[in-house]
């Protein structure tokens, strides 16, 4: 069911109280619905991830994308903002678990909030979106082909991109992982790792591998879009979002 | 993926960007996901100046292949400059 959507720019409280810039996409419905945490990949607030957002609110869902790079570079282009983040070494992991947690309380504040909010990440996104699942109080998470969640980064990586897989232990809620089968970061082998890690440590959890997709395939502006593994993708996302955000 | 490898590098000179010239302090060298370059990734370059905001940039996506050539032109130029050009610079 696509429905109509309003979507607007808004700010909230996020780490250390800064206000963080956020684009908000919900459904013109009022009936009580989740929300869903829209978490852009490294290039940024961009284009891509905000039709993105906007397709959340199309399917029923109260949905934010924090603008991760507000602060080094306000009402800056996302491509400029995206440049100036990464020169000055990229996202820290505290303060995105400040963003995310406030993006949730954001969520839960609306009229139409039913309470339950879900966050899903793509690429580095998707890494973040684990990390939200391990530190911020939400009821569903989705991970798309996230790197590091597994792995020794290479030498020379900044500090704030190790590992999570340590954390696995802390995941307070389901997790629906979607990977492509060509990728090399997160690698089938990574998955496997993370699979085995979260079995052990008996957290609910539902992989999918699609074998003729890489990285990125969900990025319809990208050469890696791949549409067979997109659509089911979406599918996968929509049931796993309609069992875990309904009140 | 996105690779967060990035280096920066100071330099002082000047770059053209969308509204004109500018003086450029800074470098920032990655190879990631483009922005507009129909590539999985690219070797990215950022000439910035921070001083002047965000938008204070000229940046390129390159392939590979293209990049390597390039940054061998470069070196090889500077090889063959004459020395006393160089110092003066």
């Amino acid at each position: 069911m696509i429905g109509d959507l309003r979507a607007e720019t808004i700010h909230f409280p996020g780490a250390g109280g800064d206000l963080v810039e956020a684009y908000l996409a919900q459904p013109l419905d009022a009936r009580p619905t989740g929300g869903v945490i829209v978490v852009h990949h490294m290039p940024g607030y961009d284009e891509g991830t905000l039709e993105m957002t906007r397709r959340f609110a199309a399917h029923g869902y109260l949905a934010v994308c924090p603008n991760l790079y507000t602060r080094e570079a306000p009402g800056a282009d996302p491509d400029d903002a995206a440049a100036a983040a990464r020169a000055a070494g990229g996202v820290p992991d505290e303060r995105f678990i400040g963003d995310a947690a406030g993006a949730a309380a954001y969520l839960r504040a609306l009229p139409a909030a039913n309470g339950r909010v879900g966050s899903i990440g793509y690429c580095s996104g998707g890494r973040q979106s684990f990390l939200a699942a391990c530190t911020v109080d939400l009821d569903a998470a989705v991970d798309c082909y996230g790197a590091f969640v597994v792995g020794t980064p290479p030498e020379g990586f900044p500090l704030q991109v190790g590992p999570l897989v340590d954390r696995v232990g802390d995941l307070r809620c389901p997790l629906l992982g979607l990977f492509g089968g060509e990728d090399s970061y997160p690698s089938p082998a990574d998955t496997a790792v993370l699979e085995q890690a979260l079995t052990a440590a008996g957290k609910p959890f539902e992989f999918h591998t699609y074998d003729d997709a890489g990285h990125a395939f969900f990025a319809t502006d990208r050469p890696s879009y791949r549409p067979m593994a997109a659509k089911d993708g979406w599918q996968r996302i929509w049931a796993f979002f309609g069992r875990h955000l309904s009140a | 993926m996105c690779t967060y490898q990035t280096t920066n590098v100071p330099v002082s000179g000047s770059g053209k960007g969308a509204s004109g010239w500018f003086p450029v302090t800074a470098a920032t060298v990655y190879f990631d996901h483009p922005v507009d370059a129909p590539a999985g990734h690219t070797l990215n370059i950022d000439f910035r100046n921070p001083d002047r905001g965000a938008a204070a940039r000229v940046a390129v996506e390159l392939d590979p292949a293209g990049a390597r050539e390039l940054a061998e032109a470069i070196l090889a130029m500077l090889s063959a400059a004459p020395p006393a050009l160089l110092t003066e610079a």
